[in-house]
């Protein structure tokens, strides 16, 4: 039994298409990742499945209810939690909570056992009667995190739930997930952050140009490349990738700035072989680095980019204004 | 119909709950009507003997306070855009019609209590005697009808523009026109022609007409003309913001 299959799903905004028609499910208890860059089609594709943008083709079943045929069941089963900040600052965390519950038909007893509950779960008890004005970034996702939860949905989506957090509160912030998902719910999770989708996901799609690269386990993704990854530094990167296809031994050797990086499937044993013909064509290399592949290798296997040469997303610049409250 | 009902209140009370929580914006926005009324009608008083000025500007300071509030109650969804609160809203399972209703009545509910604090503050000042209960429940009604719509405008205009650069466009090229191409301010028959004619096909001429009637009897397009606009106004605004409204989205 599935908690969501996704058909075919597109979405098209004149002419340009964000999403190409793909196709997926997502098992009950799940913690399911969108793996990709940004721009790549991640969240244009969580606001169809939460019905709050209309699919231009294919469509979706999520907890049962189709998203074209049934928004309201679609969106009473869900909870969302949007990459940037929509908790009111100007209200405090119990009033925010409060209304949603309202928003969502809860009753006054259930409305106030839940508020509970959540804030307990997000450690912010003591500041339930703060305003959120007064909350920092990390504050206000995990209330963000609260209130999504605060309905009892079947499936969470996070949309690039640490994105412009500190490193110690996206650690705070992974370890509430794994409390969700241990406590059974379906949770779909967008990222552009390799290690996050990596520590967290059952399940990555790697998401590029609207299309879905690859999906599997993160475990599986690795062994894909089945081997290792040779990383050369040298000065002249060009003329060592050159010697490096010459040799036919591997695949797709690739420069980012002094470094040349290739698949091989015994790196260790390549190594020699591929310092005599760097010797034989007079290029001096600097370092030589053999290593297991990542997630990362995973991701330049199928895009062709590396997904940290992404520029940052502009929301730093959002976070700062609201940060002002308003 | 019930849970629409809770779900219209849950939108009314964020409304109402962000108004009392900034007790500043309360007070800043009253700043400006007692300053029209106490300065503007106390000056003017003074220069045409035997006509007082401040009981008859009352009203229309009163409409004043009222439009202001709406409007801004109304365009305020431009910032819960920009802040992101509209997508809690649009993604929760109440429809945009609630959503409307919800932001019509809480926008209105703190228009009313601006208006009413106006009203008690101008019957002190101004010594105008207040008019007896009837007249005021006519007032109150006016208000919540005036209110109402005046939100509505204001949701209709937000769900077009969308640009937070627009809510100053609105404050100097629609709001402030309104009330000064109207009659809160001068009498019409003291009016060029012009300005006459203007105020005749602007809305708020009527709602300020039909305050002026009940609280100090004198009025000129006659109550039942001054209630028909401003109903009629309603219905228009509520269809308009509703429309505009489900065609938004995030």
């Amino acid at each position: 039994m599935y908690a969501m299959e996704v058909s075919r799903l597109a979405k098209r905004f004149n002419g340009f298409t964000a999403v190409k028609g793909i196709s997926f499910s997502v098992g009950k208890g799940e913690l399911f990742g969108l793996l990709g860059p940004n721009g790549a089609g991640k969240s244009t594709t969580i606001y169809m499945l939460a019905t709050l943008l209309e699919p231009s083709d294919g469509t979706a079943n999520v907890n049962g209810f189709d998203i074209r045929a049934h928004p309201d069941q679609v969106r009473g089963s869900i909870g969302i939690v949007f990459q940037d900040p929509t908790v009111d600052t100007r209200l405090s965390a119990y009033d925010n909570l409060d209304i949603h519950g309202r928003l969502y038909g809860m009753d006054g007893k259930t409305r106030k056992q839940r508020i509970d509950e959540v804030l307990a779960l997000v450690e912010l008890t003591e500041w339930k009667d703060k305003m959120v004005k007064t909350f920092s970034g990390g504050m206000r996702r995990r209330l963000e995190i609260a209130r999504g939860l605060m309905h009892t949905p079947k499936i969470l989506f996070l949309d690039e739930p640490t994105l412009g957090l500190d490193p110690q509160t996206r650690r705070h912030i992974w370890s509430y997930i794994s409390k969700l998902k241990s406590q059974g719910i379906t949770i779909i999770l967008t990222t552009h952050y390799l290690e996050e989708a990596d520590y967290l996901c059952d399940r990555i799609a790697i998401i590029d140009h609207g299309e879905i690269k690859v999906l599997d386990t993160p475990k599986n993704l690795k062994g894909i490349i089945g081997g290792n990854i040779i990383s050369i530094e040298s000065r002249e990167p060009q003329k060592l990738a050159d010697v490096v296809t010459r040799m036919g031994c591997c695949r797709k050797p690739r420069i980012s700035e002094m470094t040349v990086s290739f698949e091989a499937k015994d790196g260790a044993k390549l190594v020699p072989k591929v310092m005599e013909a760097a010797l034989k064509a007079k290029i001096d290399i600097e370092s030589i680095e053999v290593h297991m592949p990542s997630l990362e290798d995973v991701f330049i296997h199928y895009t062709g980019t590396s997904i940290r040469e992404e520029k940052a997303a502009p929301s730093g610049i959002m976070m700062g204004r609201r940060a002002h409250g308003y | 119909m019930d849970i629409e009902l809770s779900k219209i209140y849950a939108v009314w009370l964020r409304e109402v709950k962000r108004y009392t929580n900034s007790k500043s914006r309360m007070v800043s926005s009253l700043g400006m009507p007692l300053l029209f009324l106490v300065a503007l009608g106390g000056g003017f008083s003074a220069l045409v003997p035997g006509f007082n000025y401040q009981a008859f500007i009352l009203p229309g300071i009163l409409a004043m306070t009222v439009l202001f509030t709406s409007v801004f109650a109304g365009v305020s969804i431009i910032w819960d855009r920009e802040f992101g609160f509209l997508k809690e809203m649009l993604a929760a399972p109440a429809s945009r019609q609630t959503i409307v209703i919800g932001r019509t009545l809480g926008g209105a509910t703190t228009a009313i209590i601006q208006g009413l604090i106006i009203l008690v503050l101008g019957f002190a000042f101004t010594g105008t005697p207040v008019p007896p209960l009837a007249n005021l429940v006519g007032i109150l009604l006016l208000m919540i009808v005036m209110s109402s719509s005046l939100v509505a405008f204001g949701i209709a205009l937000a769900s077009v523009v969308q640009e937070v650069e627009t809510f100053q466009l609105v404050q100097t090229l629609l709001v402030m026109p309104l009330i000064f191409l109207s009659n809160a301010l001068f009498p019409m028959d003291k009016m060029p022609v012009w300005l006459q004619d203007v105020s005749r096909v602007n809305p708020i001429s009527y709602s300020v007409d039909g305050l002026r009637t009940l609280m100090i009897g004198a009025g000129s397009f006659g109550l039942g003309t001054d209630f028909a606009v401003a109903f009629a106004g309603l219905v228009v605004m509520i269809l308009a913001a509703s429309y505009l409204f489900s065609k938004t989205s995030i």
